[in-house]
């Protein structure tokens, strides 16, 4: 039990504590110490397991240290401390709190080598999440997180369906490498799924993140999706499926990318994007698909918190979040655009960016194999994110049309947290031999050929020609666009809707029928007994001397026939 | 109110002129280096740069497909007291 001590989860759930109740500078403090401190205790505890024990008579192990359960607890670890940086100015006290149980959970899953343990802080981290949107504080942000949650807990209840039948199946509930065959592996594939943004539930996403504060976005980018991608990789890895769903992830997140208006909207959409890149790279499932898909995971959480931070200061010092309201803001934010492009020319995987050194992984898994669509697709993929992250977003948000608005840049807390994260997504695209050594297999892939970078230069590029030359395709305007969740906030009420007045009808119809039905037997009694009725009157003797007699008589009758 | 210098017309002009000229230079590049491409159809001359440009193209069309389709007004969903 002394280990658990030593679980960088209980680093961040005593960080919770201390920045719930401490304020000021001390609160500061700690909000940037318990992250580090995590970090820290990722690298202290030795691979293998640490702690083992027995529930319900199954075996478990909440904390076994591999490789993979390294990387990701790295990169959750080094996100809390970057978010917790950029939003030491937020006002709301609910939502570094809750932003620490949500991290502290996602580490707990990367630790955990059992279901159950799996599930207990999937279901925290959906706890943590919502209350990270929530605390937002407005009315759409409380309608989105309460859609947020029914969609995770439905999530949660595929997962505990699918843990609940796996151990029936096979007696224990070791977390390992499942091929989807039964009804266990199959509830437990989809659970994972949900998270990641897979279709059809995908809409949480788009739907939840942006009506987050302009921190809370930053949080929510990097561990619920990333976890489901951990947890892919460690239970599904080469299961076929995932490359299906992997290149729709990818293509859905660029068309309604571009479809969008609301700038954080843009960047959530584009997280599916990213997130099927790493599906497509699972379900590849060569040891260079699963080593990019977690480089992936590893570097877009870096350039996406940057992007949102970069998003998350204009929404903050402006208050707009719609391409339509903003635009010319390079003028008095140049430091917000530059960071804000850095992230963009990482997302999109330019030569010298994390990006490129990771995603190119992937598609040289897909060549590997011989997977030609399966790559050519990518490779557009790869265009298209250039198209609806790349230059969409700093275009639209910084440069455009000169909206008018002269903002001021946002305070020093979260400029040094942004130039951080560039300075890292510039870092790992020069300096990548660190990032490749800790992957979870052993590997001396090189990035930087001469072929790679022209081809790479040669696509992006001319996408970039397709941007500015269909420009006018691609004006906002004041729309969203339907998705999935139609389905639960408009098709559902609706059909509750009939179905209420269906019932009030019937309801209305039995209701008058047995009032009219009681109204007549009341009329009739009161028609036979009200006084001097036939049956309330007083009788003459000799009619009742008569009916005495007739029953006499028929008493009579009776005792001979019968 | 002076204009930002980004802003100026000739400043724009300038920025086609040098970015038509780095895209060309992508291109021109693809002949001086060794090339081992992963498939027959991208081993032709200036395929990535085709590719790309169309497939960004067709994504744009797609999207606006997509849209006539689906698009709503933004406040659409806000008679819901979402809003």
């Amino acid at each position: 039990m002394t280990s658990l001590l030593a679980h960088p989860t209980t680093a961040l759930f005593l960080g919770a504590v201390l920045v719930a109740i401490l304020k000021g500078q001390a609160r500061s403090v700690a909000a940037l110490v318990a992250p580090l401190l995590a970090l820290w205790l990722v690298w202290q505890v030795p691979e293998g397991i640490v702690w083992q024990t027995h529930f319900l008579g199954v075996e478990i192990t909440p904390f076994a240290v591999d490789r993979l359960s390294r990387l990701f607890a790295t990169i959750f670890s080094i996100m809390v401390f970057s978010g917790a940086l950029f939003s030491l100015n937020q006002t709301s006290r609910l939502e570094l709190p809750a932003a620490f149980v949500y991290a502290g959970s996602a580490i707990g899953v990367t630790f955990a080598r059992d279901l159950v343990t799996v599930f207990l802080f999937w279901e925290l981290m959906a706890i943590g999440s919502t209350l990270v949107i929530w605390s937002a504080g407005t009315r759409r942000s409380y309608a989105a997180s309460m859609r947020y949650l029914m969609v995770h807990l439905t999530g949660g209840v595929l997962l505990l369906i699918g843990v609940t039948a796996f151990i029936a199946e096979t007696g224990q509930a070791t977390f390992g490498a499942m091929t989807p065959h039964s009804v266990g592996t199959w509830f437990i594939l989809a659970a994972f799924l949900v998270n990641a943004g897979a279709p059809p539930l995908s809409a949480w996403l788009p739907d939840a993140y942006p009506e987050a504060s302009w921190s809370g976005t930053v949080f929510l980018s990097a561990f619920t999706t990333k976890t489901a991608v951990y947890a892919l990789l460690r239970g599904f890895p080469g299961a076929e499926i995932l490359v299906f769903v992997g290149l729709f992830m990818v293509f859905y997140g660029i068309l309604y990318a571009l479809l969008e208006n609301d700038m954080r909207r843009i960047l959530s959409y584009s997280i599916v994007n990213q997130v099927g890149f790493m599906v497509t790279g699972i379900g590849i499932g060569t040891e260079m698909a699963l080593n990019g898909a977690a480089a992936h995971a590893f570097a877009h959480i870096m350039y996406k918190a940057l992007l949102l931070m970069s998003a998350g200061s204009v929404f903050y010092v402006t208050g707009k979040r719609k391409c339509t309201d903003l635009g010319g803001i390079f003028r008095t934010m140049p430091l917000t655009a530059i960071c804000g492009i850095v992230g963009a020319l990482a997302i999109s995987a330019f030569p010298l960016t994390s990006g490129f050194i990771s995603k190119s992984m992937i598609a040289q898994a897909a060549a590997d194999r011989h997977m030609t669509v399966a790559w050519l697709l990518l490779a557009a993929a790869s265009a298209g994110v250039f198209l609806h992250a790349g230059i969409k977003f700093p275009w639209f948000v910084f440069f455009q049309k000169d909206s008018g608005l002269r903002p001021p840049e946002p305070p020093l807390n979260m400029r040094i947290a942004m130039i951080l994260l560039s300075v890292v997504c510039v870092g790992l695209g020069v300096f990548y031999e660190p990032l490749y050594h800790i992957l979870p297999y052993a590997t001396d892939y090189r990035p930087y050929t001469a072929d790679h970078v022209v081809t790479q230069l040669q696509l992006l590029l001319f996408a970039g020609l397709a941007f500015f030359v269909m420009l006018g395709w691609l004006r906002r305007t004041l729309t969203i666009s339907l998705d999935f969740d139609w389905f639960y906030r408009r098709l559902g009420p609706a059909l509750v809707r009939i179905a209420e007045a269906v019932i009030e009808a019937g309801r209305a119809a039995v209701r008058t029928a047995v009032f009219d039905t009681m109204r007549a037997v009341g009329a009739w009694l009161v028609a036979r007994h009200r006084p001097d009725a036939l049956l309330a009157r007083t009788w003459s003797t000799s009619g009742m001397a008569l009916g005495v007699m007739l029953i006499l008589l028929a008493y009579l009758v009776g005792f001979y026939v019968l | 109110m002076d204009r930002h210098w980004l802003t100026r017309p000739g400043t724009i002009a300038l920025l086609w002129v040098v970015f038509v000229l780095v895209l060309a230079g992508t291109v021109v590049a693809e002949a001086f280096i060794h090339r081992h491409a992963h498939f027959e159809v991208t081993s032709w001359f200036g395929f990535n740069a085709v590719f790309g440009f169309a497939s960004c193209a067709v994504m744009i069309v797609g999207a606006k497909v997509i849209g006539f389709v689906l698009k709503r007004p933004d406040t659409y969903y806000s008679e819901d007291g979402d809003d």
